[in-house]
């Protein structure tokens, strides 16, 4: 089961997930180290939380040339957009649904 | 399962992230404060020792030519702070971004220099052309037009204040532009009086 009971996505339990979705939400497309400085992660960590959101079709990813190094830019899906966005307005009534009890 | 508490960390680290990965946040309060010295001082070497002040729109460069050996002056003056002012506001810049622990050149800050060069540059070229063509009253004025688009376009990447910033800038050069006469004025209030008012402002309201 991908989503809990209160509507929160299962893939963005991780804070470094929430902070891939975040800077992509904002910025069209971010290459790896750019996500990587935001982030202050090792790239290993980050590849693996970046393969993640890929296999749930959140983000993806296009390969071009700057002069001869390769450079993979990511940017967030259709998908990734709901799923976000459900998944910060199920914060929302959760923290409402305590605050008002 | 999280708690309550792990969920308000969440939002905040996206707020956060929103912010840091869009924003260009290490400009120092302190580059405005000396920015605005810098001008000041300049406007007074060139009011008070070379003595320009222009107060119509058009000269001829032959009758008065006591101005354009002035104008020379000033332009390298003008020039002089311009570098200053860049190299003052650069370093404090790697400074406050050192201390965040970020670095300094990263998209954003591309992108916001990107943003302000593209109406500099065009003001640069139209001065170089206003000064070729003997419209000295109007170089002051649209160098504050210019400046103040700058500002208003990159205040969609850093602090929201430089939009205001920039606004106030675009208002001087306007008024200025109709008085000429109030023209070194303006650029002194404009380069000098808002950008020490604003670097306070700055240093007081995010870096303490």
């Amino acid at each position: 089961m991908k989503i809990s009971i209160n509507g929160l996505h299962k893939a963005f339990e991780s804070r470094i997930r929430l902070g891939i979705m975040s800077a992509l939400t904002v910025n069209n497309k971010l290459d790896f180290n750019s996500l990587k400085e935001f982030l202050d992660v090792t790239d290993g960590n980050l590849a693996s939380h970046i393969k993640a959101l890929e296999k749930e079709e959140f983000i993806g990813f296009e390969k071009s040339f700057v002069g001869k190094k390769p450079n993979t830019r990511y940017f967030v899906t259709k998908e990734g957009k709901k799923a976000f966005n459900d998944h910060l307005e199920a914060l929302e009534k959760f923290i409402k649904s305590r605050k008002s009890v | 399962m999280k708690n309550e508490k792990d969920y308000i960390q969440d939002i905040a680290e996206i707020r956060s992230m929103m912010e840091r990965s869009s924003k260009f946040l290490s400009l120092s309060g302190w580059a405005g404060i000396m920015a605005g010295i810098y001008a000041l001082t300049g406007f007074y070497i060139a009011y008070k020792i070379f003595d320009f002040n222009p107060v119509e729109i058009v000269y001829d460069p032959v009758i008065s030519s006591s101005l354009y050996s002035g104008l020379l002056k000033v332009i390298f003056l003008a020039t002089g702070i311009l570098v200053l002012a860049i190299i003052t506001a650069i370093l404090l810049s790697y400074l406050k971004a050192a201390k965040r622990s970020e670095n300094l050149w990263n998209h954003t800050t591309k992108r916001l220099l990107i943003n302000m060069l593209v109406p500099l540059c065009t003001g640069g070229l139209l001065i170089l052309i206003l000064i070729s063509n003997g419209l000295i009253g109007l170089i002051a004025p649209f160098t504050l037009l210019f400046y103040g688009l700058a500002l208003y376009n990159a205040g969609m990447d850093t602090y929201k204040e430089v939009k205001i910033l920039g606004l106030i800038e675009m208002g001087l050069g306007l008024i200025s532009s109709y008085f000429v006469e109030y023209g070194l004025i303006a650029w002194a209030l404009g380069f000098g009086v808002i950008h020490i008012i604003y670097g306070i402002y700055i240093h007081y309201k995010y870096e303490r």
